[in-house]
């Protein structure tokens, strides 16, 4: 997919979006490490922000661990605190304050508060950062209940997102892909994106439905998220020129309360289903949506739920180490085909 | 000005309180775990008469019934809530450990609160509310690093927290001596922030120290410490106790209700107790006629 010229990118509608919820709500701060200009984040999301709100933007010490649950009193105090989480990977340090304080306040309270918060966190690898730098560890928010967990993807409105996050009143985390920052944010237009037809469902946190042709035939759905939308698009391209398959994408945005209808719809009209996620493969988003599937629509499946994920280890730093553990195009090219009855 | 009566019947409801939920576990009137707060009546009740509910806010931890009460005053609540019924605090999904009423919160992982009332401060610090924020730890809470990342972040940021370490010299079974290294006032103090220690079961001595701290948090919008060593004269929760009975003993020759109660009129003292015992029984009464909490109909 090449990038269209014009189109900003993703990190760009993040800083802008930013800024337009700061200038419209009085009650939204942000922390963070590093967060403060000129240095703007690690990932330069906040760019500028603490220049023009200087008490509203908090830089913190690495306190990870805490820094949950400061927001989190911030946010029961009926202020909107966003939290960025440098790397993906440092979310381990919070979830005392995830699981047993952020998650619980609400229901255990009786509803007698709302814990408005959102949680900023870039996962994926890709970068050569290795072991702790590179995870994608949304499947260990998966099992939190009353908590949001939204995966912002490059066709996505990222904006419109991170607006509906800050609006929320739940505490939503709200999932960035390092290798998306970089990339144009590429919308449909006229239900259109290249060469795909794409529906987008309503909500909050809509999911994209990408279709090769016309919705007219498809072998397979291929749900996936966030930064393996761009391998699982390249994928379902590579089905079409070489082996002449058309298969369906559905890229959720909600990855938690898991609402599968637009997976469902697909895979009524497609009969099969494969699951791509960056993140290991055990316990994870694809296991949980396997599940749910074939409990749901056990009947229009023709072939068991296939799984692309990374394999369960470590990845390393070795870019050909990492791209061997990581789950490639040609892993869900094999997928489909194997689903498909056509060798890859 | 709090008279001494007044002390002595917050702190006597409270004790009588304590002592009741362990008779309604023993009666089979109560499931789950309790732990508590007899024997350390002198601290809630000195210092929370500073407090203004309708603006100050409190998070408390597992040991939270006496902080609870001198704070809302609400023993219907809290018992319904402990005994699983349907008008408790917050409906019975919190039970002992996990309360929430106005601006009272309380939470059952040791040390996890300190984080969240530190943020709280920074939230009413930027709404402009003249709050102090006051956490409830305790020595065991010393083990868990998120207190100091707190102390540290409060200090650095100038919030209104008021840290209170009721320190009662064990961590459930294990005494202080096998879990804490160092001085305990001195760890306040590392941070820059500004640090009192008491050694006393007087509630007046502990009011007086307790309004000197919190009259500090309000005229410099900055964290205080605050020690308040104490005992426990009950065990951990229910029955958990290998404590030397002989060290009990000594302690509660310093019994928070005998040093308060040596110091009022007899006649006094017996009709604040009657009071009490009578507020008590018809609490207990009222909550055991209460309905059961019960799932919402689906």
């Amino acid at each position: 997919m090449s990038a269209t010229s014009g189109q900003k990118r993703c990190v760009q509608v993040l800083n802008e979006t930013l800024h337009a919820i700061f200038a419209s709500r009085d009650d939204v701060v942000l922390l963070g490490e590093d967060v403060l200009d000129p240095y703007g984040g690690a990932f330069k999301v906040t760019q500028g922000l603490s220049d023009a709100y200087p008490d509203r933007v908090l830089t913190t010490p690495i306190s990870e661990a805490s820094l949950f649950g400061v927001a989190a009193g911030v946010a029961l105090r009926g202020q909107r605190p966003i939290l960025e989480i440098m790397f993906g990977d440092f979310v381990s340090l919070g979830f005392d304050q995830v699981v047993n304080g952020i998650s619980k306040f609400s229901e255990m309270y009786d509803d007698q508060v709302t814990v408005p918060l959102v949680v900023r966190t870039p996962m994926g690898g890709r970068r050569g950062y290795g072991p702790t730098h590179s995870q994608s560890l949304e499947k260990l928010l998966l099992g939190i209940p009353n908590i949001g967990v939204v995966a912002a993807s490059e066709c996505h409105d990222v904006g419109a997102l991170l607006v509906s996050a800050v609006e929320d009143d739940r505490p939503v985390f709200f999932i960035e892909n390092k290798l998306m920052y970089g990339r144009p944010n590429r919308r449909p237009e006229q239900g259109h994106l290249g060469e795909f037809a794409v529906r987008e469902s309503g909500g909050a946190y809509p999911a994209l439905t990408f279709s090769g042709s016309e919705f007219t035939e498809g072998v397979a759905t291929i749900v996936t998220y966030g930064g393996m939308l761009p391998v699982v698009l390249d994928a379902v391209t590579e089905l079409v020129l070489e082996h002449e398959v058309f298969c369906e994408v559905v890229a959720l945005s909600q990855l938690l309360p898991m609402e599968l209808d637009p997976v469902l719809e697909s895979v009524a009209r497609t009969g099969a289903l494969v699951t791509a996620e960056e993140g290991t493969l055990t316990g994870g988003f694809g296991a949980e949506i396997a599940a749910r599937v074939q409990e749901a629509a056990w009947s229009d499946l023709r072939a068991p739920v296939a799984r692309v994920a990374a394999s369960d280890g470590i990845i390393p730093s070795a870019r050909p180490l990492e791209d061997a553990m990581l789950p490639s195009v040609q892993d869900v090219v094999a997928a489909v085909a194997a689903l498909a009855g056509v060798r890859s | 000005m709090t008279s001494l009566a007044t002390f002595y019947e917050r702190m006597f409801f409270i004790r009588r309180f304590e002592e009741t939920l362990l008779d309604l576990f023993s009666l089979g009137k109560l499931v789950g775990t309790t732990h508590t707060y007899i024997g350390e009546e002198a601290n809630a009740v000195g210092l929370i008469d500073h407090l203004d509910p309708g603006r100050d806010t409190i998070f408390s931890n597992h040991r939270c019934h006496g902080h609870y009460l001198a704070f809302t005053d609400d023993p219907y609540g809290l018992l319904c809530e402990v005994m699983g019924r349907a008008d408790g605090v917050c409906g019975g999904k919190g039970g002992s450990q996990h309360l929430c009423k106005g601006n009272f919160y309380s939470n059952g992982v040791l040390g996890s609160i300190v984080p969240v009332a530190t943020g709280i401060a920074l939230a009413e610090k930027r709404k402009g509310t003249g709050a102090v924020s006051t956490v409830f730890l305790g020595d065991g809470a010393l083990g868990q690093g998120v207190t100091y990342e707190s102390l540290n972040m409060a200090s650095l940021w100038q919030l209104p927290v008021l840290f209170v370490v009721e320190n009662n010299l064990y961590a459930q079974s294990t005494p202080i001596e096998l879990a804490l290294a160092g001085s305990i006032p001195a760890r306040g103090a590392a941070f820059g922030v500004e640090v009192d220690e008491l050694d006393t079961t007087d509630v007046e001595v502990v009011h007086e120290a307790a309004g000197r701290a919190i009259g500090r948090v309000r005229e410099t919008g900055a964290p205080f410490f605050l020690v308040l060593n104490t005992y426990r004269f009950s065990p951990h929760s229910k029955s958990d106790d290998q404590r030397d009975p002989a060290e009990i003993e000594e302690r509660r020759a310093h019994d928070p209700l005998l040093v308060a109660g040596a110091r009022l009129d007899e006649a006094e003292r017996t009709a604040i107790e009657a009071r009490c015992e009578e507020r008590l029984a018809e609490t207990v009464a009222a909550a055991d006629a209460a309905p059961e909490a019960a799932p919402e109909a689906a």
